[in-house]
């Protein structure tokens, strides 16, 4: 057993506890520990991708219970590349955050942390419960961070955010209680196995299950009929949380990838791929719904919360087609669309920081301190979002279009995705040349700059233009992620492997 | 008394969305409260209804499977801490935004 695959959950675990006993009189000591562990989570990220890149599964049994008894921790290429996709975000996000933001509020380092352990863990988990309680632990630390700094509107989108998340808890709870009183099991591999082996009378309560547990991964990633909670509590979170926020919906489609490919998948018999005809028509709404939502948004935050919505859609397309092209496609759009979405939250907050009281509104302001720089960012950060050449977001919707062969589902695809596209350029356009250039000739007293800040939004967009520059190895690490996934002999062997004689 | 346990199921499951959908901060903590119930004894059903089976294997011929017990005890921690959470939240409402309605304005 590799002990490196638990350091993700416990190096958070141990530092965000170690600040909640240090005494609070200063930020500067959580500051510095609070950067250090995340610096040492990146490496220990980079170090698992290297570890899974050799194409074997890793498992880790906690306590030495040995799979499928105990809960195992389990280690493949998709786990490896979110943890590394969250260690980099969360650097930017908590390098933004000392600057100034954590004091607004207390313990935003411990919960910070919290969060990043609670997302960790709800991608190394190899076990349905677990991943509950890892949901759990994230969605704790998210309540309180999104209330950070208070005020009426952090409080407003706060209620609905616990409601509905305590909601989808109740059902999560529904599904797992079904499915482990038909299998006998909460590993998810043994589930697969259990699954594809279950008796036809069976398969209509397996199969209700599993789409209760969509809905509740769909609440967490935020599609059509779901996302509703997302778009005002996004805005209203600071800056460092919304942009930290950005791999959270991502944590549901992670695990919708993970359910339903391995336990839904090809095998389950008449249950197989139970989601994908579900996912299909939702996708393409919710990117068509995203997009109009962007449009019609009163502040630029909002906007860019309406299009981590469309993103979903595009992820949620490449899910729900399944093809090892359309799966690499989405992986490749999921790194860049967290990256470029949580940088553009960080520029939108640069920008609102000197605008004085119209912040981020989309309406006529006062000249901005540094309208070029900041201008250069948005106009970056905005031509990636709408997928447009050079950067990184062409390639992905490039890769994700090519995906399909001419046809009647290519047709639907390629309109959606190419308007919600055109969409997004009008939306931004028209929020970067109300921001940047209706503004008038003075600049406000109040305005604020911030070197570290800016240097922590632009290092965090660069991966726009670094996606593009390393494509070669990403795209053929993303491909072996595809191909991984849909070949689940090795996940089956592997709680074979750890029964003991 | 499967039967029994059902419908005590579907009583509290109904009266916690009937709460749960009538949108005021208090109805709604209680509406999840009686769902959150409902789903741990759901949770725990599903382990089987047996009466006076001891939880530990080797005690007598039938035993009780543990694993959903030990479920329930971790979901009714984790519910009630958020269910507290929840409760302070509201009470923060109600002070900052003057309306005891989820939305938070006045209806």
């Amino acid at each position: 057993m590799n002990h490196v695959l638990v350091l993700p959950i416990l190096l958070p675990m141990f530092i965000g506890s170690l600040m909640l006993c240090l005494p609070r009189l200063s930020l500067a000591t959580p500051r510095s520990l609070g950067l250090v562990a995340t610096v040492l989570l990146l490496a220990v990220s980079m170090y698992l991708v290297h570890l899974a890149d050799q194409g074997v599964l890793h498992s880790y049994a906690l306590g030495n219970w040995q799979a499928p008894f105990g809960i195992v921790l389990m280690l493949d290429r998709l786990s490896a590349m979110l943890l590394l996709v969250t260690a980099v975000l969360a650097i930017f996000a908590l390098v933004y955050a000392v600057r100034g933001d954590d004091a607004r509020g207390k313990n935003f380092h411990s919960l910070f942390q919290f969060q990043l352990m609670g997302i960790n863990g709800a991608f190394l988990t190899g076990d349905l419960f677990n991943l509950f309680v890892f949901f759990e632990i994230l969605l704790i630390a998210s309540y309180a961070l999104l209330l950070h700094g208070g005020g009426a509107e952090r409080v407003r989108a706060g209620i609905h955010y616990v409601v509905l998340n305590l909601l989808g808890s109740a059902l999560f709870l529904l599904a797992v209680g079904v499915m482990y009183g038909i299998t006998g099991t909460l590993n998810m591999a043994d589930m697969a196995v259990k699954v594809a082996a279950a008796s036809p009378d069976d398969a209509a309560l397996l199969g209700a299950a599993g789409l209760l547990l969509l809905l509740v991964f769909g609440l967490k990633a935020a599609f059509l009929p779901m996302y509703f909670w997302l778009p005002r509590a996004y805005a209203s979170a600071s800056a460092p949380v919304a942009a930290l926020f950005a791999i959270m919906t991502k944590v549901g489609l992670y695990s919708i990838m993970r359910v339903y490919i391995l336990i839904y998948g090809e095998q389950a018999g008449s249950i197989a791929n139970l989601a994908s005809d579900w996912l299909w028509p939702l996708a393409l709404l919710t990117i068509l719904c995203g997009v109009i939502g962007a449009l019609a948004a009163v502040t630029l935050q909002s906007l860019l919360a309406y299009l981590v919505v469309a993103s979903v859609g595009s992820l949620l397309a490449g899910i729900a087609l399944g093809t090892p092209q359309a799966l690499s496609a989405a992986l490749y759009y999921l790194i860049h669309s967290t990256w470029v979405t949580g940088a553009m939250f960080l520029v939108a907050d640069l920008i609102s920081r000197q605008r004085g009281e119209k912040a981020g509104k989309l309406v006529q302001g006062p000249m901005l301190l540094q309208p070029l720089l900041l201008g250069a960012l948005f106009f970056m950060g905005a031509i990636a979002l709408a997928g447009l050449p050079p950067f990184s977001g062409f390639l992905g919707k490039l890769m994700l279009l090519q995906a399909l062969q001419p046809g009647y589902q290519a047709l639907l695809l390629w309109s959606v995705v190419l308007l919600g596209g055109l969409l997004t350029l009008v939306a931004l356009s028209r929020a970067g040349s109300t921001l940047l250039w209706r503004t008038g000739l003075v600049v406000l007293g109040s305005a604020e700059r911030d070197n570290v800040r800016t240097l922590a939004a632009a290092g965090l967009l660069s991966s726009v233009l670094l996606l593009v520059l390393f494509a070669a190895p990403v795209l053929s690490y993303v491909q072996a992620t595809a191909a991984q996934l849909l070949d689940l002999a090795p996940y089956m062997q592997l709680v074979n492997a750890g029964e003991t004689p | 008394m499967e039967a029994l346990f059902a419908v005590t199921l579907g009583i509290l499951s109904a009266s916690g969305v009937y709460l749960l959908l009538r949108a005021r901060t208090f109805p709604v903590v209680m509406g999840l409260t009686l769902l959150s119930y409902a789903v741990n004894l759901f949770l725990f059903a599903m382990g089987r209804l047996t009466s006076g089976a001891p939880a530990v294997i080797g005690r007598s011929a039938e035993y009780a499977d543990p694993l959903p017990q030990a479920l329930v005890l971790t979901a009714i921690v984790i519910g009630f801490a958020i269910t507290a959470f929840l409760l302070v939240l509201s009470l923060r409402g109600l002070g900052e935004l003057k309306s005891d309605h989820v939305d938070g304005e006045q209806r």
